[in-house]
């Protein structure tokens, strides 16, 4: 078999058959079992909350959980926007780059903290190596923030009836120490074996072969890159990414890194099902995501693989696949694959350049952030495909005419118009404001890379990848204005913290209510037909409220190549 | 709100200290044990030193040319052309990178220029390009060096990378060590 396909499949089943281990002990840490890392982090968290004055066996309510969230990302935000603009004045900046403009810090910090990462700077000439430290912070307590949020919820399903949904802070630092840290460093060593730099001096100068001087970066990347991944925050050290050969030097990086991004998003859905006592419904909702991701990855893979049908009839050995903006190192195969792993579960970070990918490439990143909810970021997947579960089980009640219920409880009014507005929050984020800035050509046209509907692809993804908190870009985009970083930056902030208060309100409100055991009459969850259910819900929802826009960049581009 | 701030600060500095420091200190360390005590693979050649894992711009006839660059294969930036499939100014750069080929290098059938010569990489300093490329310059080569065109294809037999492990991923080609290895032999 093709050695490039042979990859993809292999670090797609290794990655599933780590999840479900993982899956359990993530399970067992929250559930505050016993696991095999206790002996270093119960002492270690226990001395955190006493110096910081946080009792961590008070339980809080669903509404506690949400100021705690709040408090401490607001907390961050001021601290980033201090750091980013007084870089110059700050020590580890060998390179001496720049502070930031307030509104490029704006939407740095944002963008960081809302666990996106989208980069309007270069990593080699907008940042110090303080901010990037700073930045690598952020990168592991907002998925920390993530991871617990979905705790939450998962909390509130495996009680019969309470109010009481486990301590915020907890479900925070254990995410850190426990899940993140250990799985960082494991990371790191291998990159580094690979030759990806760890160092704190500035570029280097070196004069090639042909005689011409240049200029090399480096910095702390193989810290930084590991919970860029395993956080999938995305954000990445350089300009270029993971394309960047000092940030993934090599093939088994590439398998490594995309193992990191893939692993936790995986594991919290078995985590979920361990956690809840029912292994079943956690298989659905795998399946669910499976499906979605092959029907989006597989044609992906398949197109850049076929290449670029203008260069080939050109004439020359197109053989190779669609290499604009890609590496040989990986070839076109691993770049699809990537693309679409990148975009269902929002990393966001790239190991190919998504602006020269085929037209209907595009359309498969586009429709994976627009759908969201296929795998997902750490904890915002699961928080993502929870607002589906309960649009699923609503419609699917009203279908048989029953009292809709999920877990044993009765979804009502309330929780059914959170669900709604979480729902189309997301389109209405992207729409709108791509529409914005499409009429006001000053602001959008003049800063694209490419002309017609390429262009407006370009648009449209930006505000896609803001509001799925993704981070990728069409990058062609000149992105760095105070139009794209104000508007994205709000974009950035609702499509991060509506769909975590919603599903944390839903799972509260429902937590309280009185438990219905289940009888004759009980729409099951846990099977096929639920699963398709879920599925249709997604694709009516997610997919076909795009469908026009995505019909004047990408499909017509498309067929404007025939 | 106002009863979390003082624990969200000190949960905050505490954790910088864990994740901001300890750990990427951790790994430091690690470096130590890393290629070049993690300051990047190198390899020296006549005394100048060169990142193995940073692409060169290889341009001159008598040395086996690199991929187009977006950046110029200057290492201070990174990042690829952007360019959209369909565009046209992009297309028509492609083409000017194959006439400009087929001048420098007579004989050679258009059908055998590999894809990844007449196109940008992602990072613009990728290191490698394909066997195929290597292979379609071999006679411009030869010709300017005085040198049998079996030995190039044999030195470039034996520059090839294999997959990883033998069965993951792409077979390729580090252009600066060819390069380097090129000059090496027509000393």
């Amino acid at each position: 078999m093709n050695t490039e396909i042979l990859g993809i499949i292999v670090m797609f089943g290794f990655t599933l058959l780590l999840a479900i281990p993982l899956g359990k002990y993530i399970s067992k840490v929250y559930v505050g079992d016993k696991t095999i890392l206790d002996f270093i982090f119960n002492p270690l968290e226990r001395f955190i909350f006493k110096v910081s004055g946080i009792n961590a066996k008070h339980e809080m309510t669903w509404k506690e959980h949400i100021a705690a969230l709040l408090t401490i990302n607001l907390l961050w935000f001021l601290m980033s926007m201090a750091i980013l603009m007084h870089m110059e004045y700050l020590p580890l900046n060998p390179d001496g780059n720049p502070n930031m403009s307030a509104d490029l810090a704006f939407n740095t910090s944002i963008s960081f903290l809302v666990n996106c990462n989208l980069q309007h700077y270069s990593g080699e000439t907008g940042i110090s190596y303080l901010g990037q430290v700073w930045l690598m912070f952020l990168q592991f307590v907002t998925a920390g923030i993530g991871i617990a949020s979905a705790t939450v919820i998962f909390k509130a399903f495996r009680e019969k009836t309470t109010t009481q949904l486990g301590n915020f802070y907890n479900y925070f630092l254990k995410s850190c120490t426990r899940i993140l840290l250990p799985i960082s460093l494991l990371i790191a060593a291998v990159l580094l074996l690979e030759g990806t730099p760890m160092t704190f001096e500035g570029k280097d100068k070196i004069v090639s072969q042909e005689g011409t001087e240049v200029e090399v970066s480096r910095g702390p990347v193989a810290a930084f890159v590991p919970i860029k991944h395993v956080g999938t925050n995305g954000g990445g050290f350089f300009g270029a990414n993971s394309a960047h050969p000092l940030e993934n030097p090599s093939y088994l990086t590439n398998m490594t890194e995309m193992f990191a991004q893939f692993i936790i998003p995986m594991a919290m859905i078995f985590a979920f099902g361990f956690f809840i006592r029912k292994k079943k419904f956690a298989w659905m909702m795998f399946s669910v995501m499976t499906i979605g991701f092959l029907l989006l990855s597989v044609p992906t893979i398949l197109m850049e693989m076929n290449g670029n049908p203008a260069i080939t009839q050109m004439g020359i050995d197109n053989s190779l696949g669609a290499m604009e903006g890609k590496e040989i190192r990986f070839g076109a195969a691993a770049s699809g694959f990537w693309s679409i792993v990148t975009t269902v579960i929002s990393t966001g970070s790239i190991n190919s350049m998504h602006d020269s990918a085929m037209p209907l490439s595009g359309l498969t990143q586009m429709i994976a952030m627009m759908t969201n909810a296929f795998y997902g970021g750490v904890g915002a997947g699961v928080l993502n495909f929870f607002v589906f579960i309960i649009l699923a089980v609503f419609i699917s009640g009203l279908m048989v005419g029953r009292t809709p219920e999920f877990m044993g409880k009765k979804i009502e009014a309330r929780e059914m118009k959170i669900a709604m507005i979480i729902a189309l929050t997301h389109p209405l984020l992207i729409l709108v404001s791509t529409a914005l800035a499409t009429s006001f050509p000053q602001y959008g046209a003049s800063t694209l890379n490419n002309p017609s509907f390429h262009g407006f692809s370009e648009i449209l993804y930006e505000y896609t990848s803001s509001a799925a908190n993704n981070g990728s870009g069409f990058e062609g985009l000149g992105d760095n204005t105070a139009w794209w970083n104000i508007t994205t930056g709000f974009v950035l902030l609702l499509g991060r913290f509506l769909p975590i208060i919603g599903p944390i309100a839903i799972a509260g409100l429902l937590a309280q209510k009185k438990f219905i055991p289940e009888g004759e009459g009980t729409l099951r969850t846990d099977t096929s037909t639920f699963g398709l259910m879920v599925f249709a819900v997604i694709a009516i929802i997610a997919a076909l409220a795009f469908f026009p826009a995505l019909a004047l960049g990408p499909i017509a581009e498309y067929f404007s190549m025939k | 709100m106002k009863k979390h701030i003082l624990p969200a600060f000190k949960l905050t500095l505490f954790s910088i200290l864990l994740l901001a420091i300890i750990y990427p200190f951790v790994v430091w360390s690690m470096a130590r044990l890393a290629p070049n005590n993690g300051k990047g693979k190198v390899l020296t050649y006549n005394g100048v030193k060169h990142y193995t894992n940073i692409g060169q711009s290889f341009t001159d006839d008598k040395y086996f040319w690199s991929r187009p660059s977006a950046v110029d294969y200057n290492a201070a930036g990174s990042g690829g052309s952007n360019k959209g499939p369909s565009n046209d100014e992009y297309l028509a750069t492609v083409h000017t990178r194959i006439d400009n080929f087929l001048i420098h290098n007579p004989g050679v059938k258009k059908s055998d220029i590999p894809v990844d010569l007449i196109t940008a990489s992602g990072s613009g300093l990728d290191p490698n390009f394909s066997i195929q490329a290597a292979k379609v310059q071999v006679e411009r080569i030869a010709k300017i060096r005085n040198l049998e065109a079996n030995k190039l294809f044999h030195l470039i037999e034996q520059n090839i990378e294999k997959p990883l492990w033998g069965i993951f991923g792409p077979e390729k080609i580090n252009v600066l060590k060819l390069n380097i290895e090129l000059d090496k032999m027509s000393q």
